[in-house]
């Protein structure tokens, strides 16, 4: 696998070492070569050829000129189908262009095609799709191994080198976890940096945008890009970027670092915890204070999140109805007939379960119960980490509870898969920043996950701290 | 007055509480800058969010809020600073998201109340409970296609405010004069066109009955009554089953009920096991709506008066009954005109019964003849306020005025042209009265023995007969006055 990073190639393209073309005509070479992952849902080399056509022509300046770039399939796009992983949206082609994609587009960069996910970015193994599983591409032959989830294209392409970087989603982990299981960085911004407009919605209030990348240098190139105030989203954030890749600073000397107790988990593999204290040793070498923190309400965390996501996803998802695109079913009688027959042949088992699961903690005397309660907990949760950083200036903890799984290995075992999620969950939930890089080996020597969280829209806390810990890891 | 319906075995009282939809006015819809133009061919004014295309998302249109405020301003009713966008989630073909953008829990609006003007000259105030905004539903169209459906998404997305009262509505004319009240304060600060035909304003009837002074009965709504004659009559029709089946020792089961308004009668809509439940919940993809004082302040500003304030100065300036005072402020034309009509000239503010009689009678029937709103007058405030004068200075009888404003009417002259070219002034002169009178009672020499042998009523002979030769431009007054002189001088 080859050490490329979009910060090397835009240097090489800039001194003219390279050509658009030539970068581009090699990642075409290795997704053509990587077929059998099922990594994208589209690729279309003929449009990737036009779009080099488009650039070579183009003569201003661009911030990612000709660097290739994977979209996970959630973000609209214009040149592109739009399928969510769903048969329900099999043929959609939108009209029109994410605010995300748009951005990278805006400064010049090549969408290599459409990478795969759980229907809907509802998983944790990319095995939800409709297109199939894709295949970590850190796999061993014979022993397929599961990317993670929802955004495991995505991951899987840039872990592939099929890319220079790429855009996911994260509702509650769906890009720090396939980030950790293929090895790669993958940040999730707060929540309202990225505008969400353009992107299939499955959890509203926890849909968030971000990135994949090689190294944490790339990663702060490319969410300077993606991130910026829409008037079209209404929760978009109306800040000001920084400038984070020339902000980066590895020296985290007199900084405090919050190790959340309640991240000690019962059943944590060894190696994780070995490697959250490596992590703790390599920083507390670098003049970074230790403090112990608790965040008393974690535990609650899994349990909210999966009554608020299904929640808000079933109403998301009711637009999906066979009027007005996507897929319709043939037999149809009666109205109800036809949203009965389009969603049930539309949907996958995934979904269905969580719009069931949505739409019962939703219905009339349950709502208190459950929908409420989870709203007052997610308070709480989001609470505890205000408290928290009061006394730190980012935590540390693991990414997720094991490195990649075979891939069929949790398939009939949602609850087992939803536990994928427990450390990732609880940022999701109070909408903080969050970023996954890479962090020693398991015994099959597979790649395990570093996560560092910080404080509302820092993402230059976690992106520094994230380069500290991944030099020293060099 | 006496509201209560006689039954078979005892009296039975009407409780009656309505929703009013009252489309905001505004050119872009609540979430969306698509237009909201009345009858544009389908599907013309759609935009990417109205037909909820996955990842888009609704954006407030601020314009529609201030709306809403003025609104709850006219209302009398409590501003929120803090309300909350839920949604409402149900299947309909026409409803893209598979959900309406409404508020549940914490409306823009809260408590107010309207005041309903009876003719006795009492008043009623009618309590409003909150207001709040939503999305409109497109709309499913049946009878293009024998087996297909078509949707058009025009009005998906569009405004409306929805207006709730308490049960205080006691009777079919009461739910009438409620809607129009509301309809009038709508028109005079401009939130909604008002218009019912074409759907603006339609109103959801809830109705229960019980003997008078016992606890509210079951109640049955009545959805989507778009003219004041429907919801009477439905609002008697529904009442009147009801009482049927109480009196046959039924119940009445909560329902909801579509108005038939060819057959004038009520039936469900819908049986209990499709009851939905709406699974309402706060819209994550839009912030609570916050609205601090001074922007309340300043929309308060920007408040035209309302009918009710401009009654009371009616009341006070012209000394009008309340009656007469809130006919003419029920709608903002009418106002305008009274208020045109009277200030054209100074000494018109001593006769202001004249004027609004002219206007609310004559005027009125004369349009309403023609189908004309009052907008739409040939005759202006200016010069309707011409032959009030002409009348007031008894310039003209009231009797010739009538034809001279079904003249101005038709040919648009003023009064006074009309007056003069057919020589229709008033004939006040003393001296030509009494030829004409001295004429009368020597071609009848018979009437005048019989009227001085006790047949008082033959006057109104002798006053005709001098009108006939007057052509009716004497002065009723004083052809009166000499004809009784003259008369009682032979006795």
């Amino acid at each position: 696998m080859s050490n490329s990073s979009l910060k090397q190639a835009l240097k090489d393209l800039d001194t003219k070492k390279i050509s658009i073309r030539e970068l581009n005509q090699d990642y075409l070479k290795r997704i053509k070569e990587k077929e059998n992952l099922n990594i994208f849902i589209h690729f279309s080399e003929e449009n990737v050829l036009k779009q080099i056509d488009n650039l070579e022509k183009d003569n201003s300046t661009k911030k990612l000129k000709g660097i290739p770039i994977a979209i996970k399939d959630l973000f609209c796009t214009k040149s592109m189908p739009t399928t969510a992983a769903s048969k329900i949206l099999e043929n959609f082609n939108p009209t029109y262009e994410s605010f995300v994609t748009q951005k990278l587009l805006d400064e010049g960069s090549i969408f290599v095609g459409k990478t795969n996910l759980d229907e809907f970015a509802m998983g944790s193994a990319t095995n939800t799709s409709f297109f199939g599983n894709t295949i970590n591409p850190l796999s061993k032959e014979n022993e397929p191994l599961a990317p993670g989830g929802s955004s495991g294209g995505s991951a899987a392409a840039v872990a592939a080198d099929l890319c220079l970087g790429a855009t996911g989603t994260d509702t509650g982990g769906s890009i720090r976890q396939p980030a950790s299981f293929c090895g790669i960085v993958g940040i999730k911004p707060t929540y309202g940096l990225c505008s969400r407009w353009g992107i299939a919605a499955f959890a509203s209030s926890l849909d968030q945008a971000g990135i994949f990348s090689h190294n944490v240098e790339d990663a702060s190139i490319l969410l300077q890009s993606i991130a910026g105030f829409d008037k079209r989203d209404s929760t978009s954030a109306k800040i000001d970027i920084p400038n984070y890749f020339e902000n980066l600073d590895d020296d985290l000397n007199g900084k405090t670092v919050g190790i959340p107790k309640e991240y000690s988990i019962d059943g944590t593999p060894l190696e994780i915890s070995q490697i959250w204290e490596d992590a703790i040793k390599v920083l507390e070498k670098k003049g970074v204070k230790i403090k112990n923190i608790s965040l008393p309400h974690t535990k609650y965390a899994l349990p909210t999140y999966y009554i608020i996501a299904p929640a808000e996803a079933s109403s998301n998802l009711a637009r999906y109805d066979g009027v007005k695109y996507g897929f319709r079913s043939e037999e149809i009688d009666s109205l109800d007939e036809m949203y009965e027959n389009t969603r049930a042949q539309g949907f996958g088992r995934e979904v269905k379960r969580r719009i069931l699961i949505g739409t019962y903690v939703l219905s009339a005397g349950y709502y208190d119960a459950y929908y409420l309660k989870a709203q007052k907990v997610r308070k709480l949760i989001a609470d505890d980490f205000n408290k928290a950083f009061k006394e730190c200036d980012f935590i540390v903890t693991p990414t997720a509870p094991s490195a990649a799984f075979p891939l069929n290995e949790k398939q009939n075992d949602p609850i087992k898969m939803y536990l994928n999620d427990v450390f990732t969950v609880p940022a999701s939930l109070a909408g903080l920043p969050g970023i996954s890089i890479p962090f020693g080996k398991d015994k099959n020597n597979l790649p395990l996950g570093i996560q560092i969280l910080g404080k509302h829209f820092d993402e230059q806390a976690v992106l520094n701290a994230a380069l500290s810990l991944e030099r020293s890891y060099e | 007055m006496n509201n209560l319906i006689k039954g078979e075995k005892h009296d039975w009282e009407m409780v009656i509480g309505l929703e009013i939809h009252a489309q905001v006015k505004s050119n872009s819809k609540l979430f969306s800058s698509s237009s909201t133009k009345f009858g544009s061919s389908p599907n013309s004014q759609v935009s990417l969010v109205d037909a909820a295309m996955p990842g888009m998302l609704p954006v407030i249109n601020k314009y529609c809020v201030e709306q809403a405020v003025k609104t709850g301003v006219g209302l009398n009713a409590k501003i929120n600073n803090y309300s909350v966008f839920d949604r409402k989630n149900y299947f309909y073909a026409d409803l893209p998201q598979g959900y309406q953008i409404s508020q549940y829990k914490y409306p823009i609006v809260g408590e107010g109340k309207v005041t309903i003007d009876f003719k006795d000259g009492t008043s009623k105030d009618i309590r409003i409970v909150r207001l709040h905004l939503e999305q409109d539903a497109g709309k499913s169209l049946h009878d293009q296609n024998p087996s297909k459906t078509y949707v058009d998404l025009n009005r998906s997305g569009v405004a409306l405010m929805e207006i709730v009262s308490e049960p205080d509505i006691r009777t079919p004319d009461e739910a009438g004069m409620f809607i129009s009240k509301i309809r009038s304060i709508l028109m005079y600060l401009d939130t909604c066109d008002g218009n019912m035909q074409e759907g603006s304003l339609r109103a959801d009837v809830n109705i229960s009955v019980r003997k008078p002074g016992d606890e509210y009965g079951t109640r049955c709504e009545i959805k989507n009554l778009n003219s004041i004659k429907f919801i009477k009559q439905a609002i008697n029709y529904e009442a009147k089953r009801q009482i049927e089946i109480l009196e046959s020792g039924g119940s009445i089961e909560q329902n909801t009920m579509l108005f038939n308004t060819s057959t004038g009668k009520t039936r469900p809509m819908r049986n209990k096991e499709e009851a939905h439940d709406y699974r309402y919940f706060p819209d994550p993809d839009l912030l609570p709506l916050e609205i601090s004082e001074e922007e309340i302040g300043k929309i308060k500003l920007s408040i035209p008066e309302l009918p009710d304030e401009l009654k009371y100065k009616f009341i006070e300036t012209y000394k009008m009954s309340n009656y007469d005072a809130s006919v003419l402020t029920a709608d903002k034309q009418t106002s305008d005109y009274f208020n045109d009509a009277i200030n054209s000239d100074a000494e018109l503010k001593n006769h202001s019964k004249i004027v609004v009689n002219w206007i609310t009678s004559e005027l009125f029937s004369l349009l309403n003849k023609n189908n004309l709103e009052l907008n739409n007058s040939p005759v202006s405030p200016e010069n309707l306020g011409q032959l009030v004068k002409l009348i007031s200075t008894n310039e003209i009888s009231g009797k010739i005025a009538k034809d001279v404003l079904e003249d101005m009417f038709t040919s648009g002259k003023t009064a006074r042209q009309i007056v003069d070219e057919k020589g229709l002034k008033q004939v006040s002169d003393q001296g030509e009265i009494e030829k004409v009178i001295d004429e009368v009672i020597a071609e009848n020499p018979k009437m005048v023995e019989q009227y001085l042998g006790g047949k008082d009523k033959l006057l109104g002979f002798f006053v005709g007969q001098a009108m006939k030769l007057t052509k009716g431009k004497a002065n009723p007054k004083i052809l009166n006055d000499i004809l009784r002189q003259k008369l009682n001088k032979k006795n």
